[in-house]
């Protein structure tokens, strides 16, 4: 297990966040996390990733408690919800991707640009990207360090059709081939079932953690979990 | 009130301490215009300014006390802006006018104060002497050499501070030195410019830079270049026509500024720049 989550617990001036939560991530898993607007998806990526640290319960990354140290940092790639790129700032893709970068290799930013396909747009300016080559270039700069864990919070919200396939099929890729784990967080459930292989349910507390086929596939889970203020998602499945 | 303008023995001194300010200015400018904190300069120079006056009025060397008092004021508004989330500017208001209040009951409480060292602090001064220079020059190579070994976390922190968070930089440990080096920079800058010129070293050549350049490091080099053209020919001016120096230097930034928007606006660069987020 390289992520085990125990009782997590994160109150906001009195309303509950996350109740109670306990879940552990294999290596190799690719998991989709997925619950209704405010279940408490990015509260719990912003405790993963030390961004919140008020917070019950213990969660560990390898073996180690995260409020003892930060180096499990380093091994894990993160990409934002959307990504709030000032359209004027004035740094190219390549530049993106090196500011995140441990060493100073050059070779690893440009073996990070070929695995999302914007090697050929390395010297564009961040801000002349659509929002979905941005969300290529956030993977990018995730994966310039070679992490063991990449972390996405809804990475495709408005994202075009076009985009979100290659964004998934470069996720599929990297987890298949480069064995990196994946925790997605998303409110697209066909796109869960498609490309997930574990699958989280959360609403404020965990009511399934478990394989996507069996999630999916079981009547009783989906009657539940659209009971749990999803019914529009549900009925577009 | 008196303006100094350039006098042909201090040329040597002043261009060769203007030429450090001015590459000095753009690097850290470049940080505080980026983060939407153009006016932090102005803030700490009129924060300075209080420290200038208790200074004079203490009889200690004012450019050390201001110093300590910019910094520290910074420093203190800085801590409590993220514990009780208080937006930028509104830090940047209590900064400047708390800075320049302290300052004005100073100089009106000291009877022998002399005026004329009150406005070489406002308005900046054309003869440096050679230990000013000296220590201008230490000074900015000991900033310059920092920002080079800590340009990626800062650019990083400065780009997306949750992103940088995440990836385990200390993102507000380099906030604190950049407001530190940005203190620092202000009271050397001081002597050159003045309080009331100084954000116009630190603005107007990097916003100038962004209209052309595509990447950091080319806006960097830009934005140095334009401040260093600024600064000798803002001194070149003074000298020729006996005028006020940091006036001439500001107002040469000015006008590259302008002309880098006509030069944009007429289409002779294709490079996105600040000016196409108004289309």
């Amino acid at each position: 297990m390289i992520v085990d989550i125990e009782n997590l617990s994160v109150d906001y001036s009195g309303i509950k966040a996350l109740d109670n939560l306990s879940f552990g991530i294999d290596e190799g898993d690719f998991l989709g996390i997925i619950g209704p607007n405010g279940a408490g998806k990015s509260t719990l990526f912003r405790c993963m990733l030390g961004l919140h640290t008020e917070y019950d319960g213990t969660i560990k990354f390898f073996d180690q408690d995260i409020r003892d140290s930060r180096k499990y940092l380093s091994q894990v790639g993160f990409v934002p919800q959307k990504p709030v790129v000032d359209r004027n700032f004035p740094a190219t893709i390549r530049e993106v991707i090196s500011m995140s970068q441990n060493s100073n290799d050059s070779k690893k930013v440009e073996e990070a640009l070929q695995k999302v396909w914007m090697h050929e747009l390395a010297d564009r300016r961040i801000g002349d990207l659509s929002v979905g080559q941005q969300q290529r270039v956030f993977i990018a700069k995730a994966l310039v360090n070679s992490p063991k864990i990449l972390v996405l919070d809804e990475p495709v919200t408005g994202i075009d059709v076009y985009n979100k396939d290659l964004f998934f099929q470069i996720l599929s890729e990297l987890n298949t081939r480069e064995k990196i784990s994946i925790i997605w967080s998303s409110h697209d459930l066909d796109a869960v079932e498609r490309v997930a292989n574990k699958v989280a349910c959360l609403n404020k507390t965990l009511f399934f953690h478990g394989i996507s086929k069996e999630f999916f596939s079981d009547e009783e889970m989906l009657k539940k979990y659209s009971e749990t203020s999803m019914q529009m998602h549900m009925h577009h499945h | 009130m008196t303006f100094e303008a350039v006098t042909y023995e201090s040329i040597p001194h002043a261009l060769i301490s203007g030429i450090a300010i001015s590459i000095l200015c753009s690097a850290v400018g470049l940080f505080l215009v980026l983060r939407k904190f153009s006016l932090f300069g102005d803030a700490l120079a009129h924060s300075a300014f209080g420290g200038v006056a208790f200074g004079l009025f203490i009889g200690i060397y004012p450019l050390w006390i201001a110093c300590g008092v910019a910094i520290l004021s910074a420093l203190g508004l800085t801590t409590i802006r993220q514990k009780f989330d208080i937006s930028s500017d509104a830090i940047v208001a209590i900064l400047l006018a708390t800075g320049l209040g302290a300052g004005v009951i100073l100089v009106s409480m000291s009877d022998d104060l002399d005026l004329h060292d009150i406005e070489e602090f406002l308005f900046g001064s054309a003869i440096i002497n050679t230990q000013s220079v000296i220590e201008i020059l230490g000074l900015s190579g000991g900033i310059l050499a920092i920002l080079f070994f800590t340009y990626k976390k800062l650019l990083y922190s400065t780009f997306s501070e949750e992103q940088a968070k995440a990836a385990g930089i200390p993102v507000d440990k380099m906030s604190y030195l950049l407001i530190a080096m940005a203190g620092v920079t202000v009271i050397i800058s001081m002597q050159l410019v003045g309080v009331l010129l100084i954000s116009a070293l630190f603005v107007l050549p990097n916003v100038s830079a962004m209209l052309y350049a595509r990447s950091f490091k080319q806006t960097m080099f830009l934005s140095m270049s334009f401040a260093i053209s600024a600064t000798v020919s803002g001194i070149i001016i003074s000298y020729q026509f006996d005028i006020a120096q940091s006036g001439c230097i500001v107002l040469v930034a000015a006008a590259i500024f302008v002309g880098s928007l006509i030069v944009k606006s007429a289409g002779l660069v294709k490079t996105a720049g600040i000016i196409a987020k108004t289309r």
